[in-house]
């Protein structure tokens, strides 16, 4: 269950190439995270992914991605990135006021 | 299945265990606060060394104790009763292999490598559950095994979902999942053979026999003695307590046992109407410990098999390094 944003540590190793997995569990939602494995290429991350992560019919689409091509925002600055967000609170319908008995609004 | 996390009392934890008091004390800004406030730690946030070392080292332990726990029951796949029982036993045998690969990624993402805590597993540096390393000697064995291990390992697993490490709480959801197939197979093994012929019912309660107390020692030292488990507690790591969970496992089991027509080795076993509970007999650590050491039925066997299949694998992994290396360079040299 390795995630995108894991420890920097993981650059060097003897292992396969590591790759997170995606799963799309059925048709109508998005592929979701559900972990990683380490293959040496990507058909092979495929077919390792099929067998460790959908044993029991949990997807119907599968996607590989080598770890080290995400990009990830840093946790240490998890304030200050998403901090603008946070005095907008007018973006929510919540924000204004109706008046008694207008419907479907 | 699940990893014993804790050792034996003379040699304290096989590693990592003991942090320097100064680690403690520092932890990150925030960090016990989330915890107790039953907010998840997740890869890339600070967090303090020991809590780091804690987890790599339960959670490898715990992979381990998957990897290693194929072997018991594999050893049956071949001369299951029916098509039926060797399709089950097979499905379960593989997801033991799933529920490692899910485990060895979760500590990965604690900055520990694949490939260095395989090596600690196979030189003995990190331990595995003591459980597997008693025989299989009879089919009814896959059956007690499935059962008693498998229900005592839920009991033990159901607590870590909620762990406050995000990547291992989301392996043990999957585990967890996928272990109730185990223990109900296991179950139904038993009452086929415990409603069978009486040679049939004798091994099934001999399998018993022989799985109940390391079963029950599956969850640990008693709380007295047990050395880790307040700052694993503090850290949201652990949620019960050894016996509270061996208690919880008691209480389940006695009834399916009676279900089954069997009877637990057990002479002290009976309920306790004033505590709302089973009593049942001391617990045997001295055997406990002497497995952990080393001293079990089948720990040279276990380990020996493990690190054969490991080194005449090796060939596979590096043929498909290989491939790959050739069918990328072959890519790049198109498009060049």
């Amino acid at each position: 269950m390795t995630e995108a944003d894991a420890s920097p540590a993981r650059g060097r190793r003897r292992d396969w190439p590591l790759w997170e997995v995606f799963v799309r569990s059925r048709r109508g939602l998005s592929h979701v995270h559900v972990g990683s494995l380490h293959a040496p290429d990507a058909e092979m991350a495929l077919r390792n992914a099929r067998d460790v992560y959908t044993r029991r019919q949990e997807g119907v689409s599968l996607w590989v991605v080598p770890a080290s091509s995400i990009t990830a925002s840093s946790p240490d600055e998890k304030d200050s990135f998403f901090d603008p967000a946070a005095d907008k609170i007018y973006r929510h319908p919540t924000f204004y006021e109706v008046p008694e008995g207008v419907k479907h609004l | 299945m699940y990893g014993n996390d804790f050792s034996t009392p003379d040699r304290g934890a096989p590693e990592a265990a003991a942090m320097p008091r100064q680690e403690a004390l520092a932890d990150p800004p925030g960090f016990q606060e989330l915890i107790d406030a039953d907010g998840r730690i997740e890869p890339r946030d600070a967090m303090p060394e020991g809590y780091r070392k804690t987890l790599i080292r339960q959670i490898a332990q715990h992979a381990h104790s998957e990897i290693i726990g194929m072997q018991p029951e594999g050893n049956w796949i071949s001369r299951a009763p029916s098509l039926r029982r060797k399709a089950i036993l097979m499905a379960k045998v593989q997801d033991e292999a799933g529920h490692g690969l899910y485990l060895y990624a979760a500590a990965e993402t604690l900055g520990a490598d694949r490939a260095d805590l395989l090596d600690a597993l196979h030189t003995g540096r990190q331990k595995y559950s003591s459980i597997f390393n008693y025989p299989t000697l009879t089919w009814a064995d896959v059956g007690a095994i499935g059962w008693l291990v498998d229900g005592a390992a839920i009991v033990n697993q159901v607590p870590l979902c909620r762990c406050s490490y995000g990547p291992y709480a989301r392996a043990m959801i999957r585990v967890c999942k996928e272990e109730s197939f185990h223990q109900r197979q296991g179950f139904e093994l038993l009452h086929s053979l415990s409603h069978g012929s009486e040679a049939q019912k004798t091994m099934a309660q001999d399998a018993v026999n022989r799985w109940w107390w390391p079963s029950l020692m599956m969850f640990g030292p008693s709380d007295a003695e047990s050395t880790h488990s307040e700052q694993s507690m503090r850290w949201g790591i652990k949620r019960f307590s050894n016996d509270e969970l061996r208690q919880r496992f008691v209480d389940m089991t006695v009834p399916q046992a009676e279900a089954l027509g069997l009877t637990l080795p057990d002479p002290e076993l009976r309920w306790n109407d004033e505590r709302g509970h089973y009593d049942f007999g001391e617990i045997d650590f001295t055997e406990l410990f002497e497995v952990i050491k080393g001293n079990g039925p089948c720990n040279k066997q276990r380990l020996a098999n493990r690190v054969a299949a490991h080194e005449e694998g090796a060939w596979v992994r590096e043929a498909a390094a290989a491939y790959a290396e050739k069918q990328k360079s072959r890519t790049t040299g198109a498009v060049a």
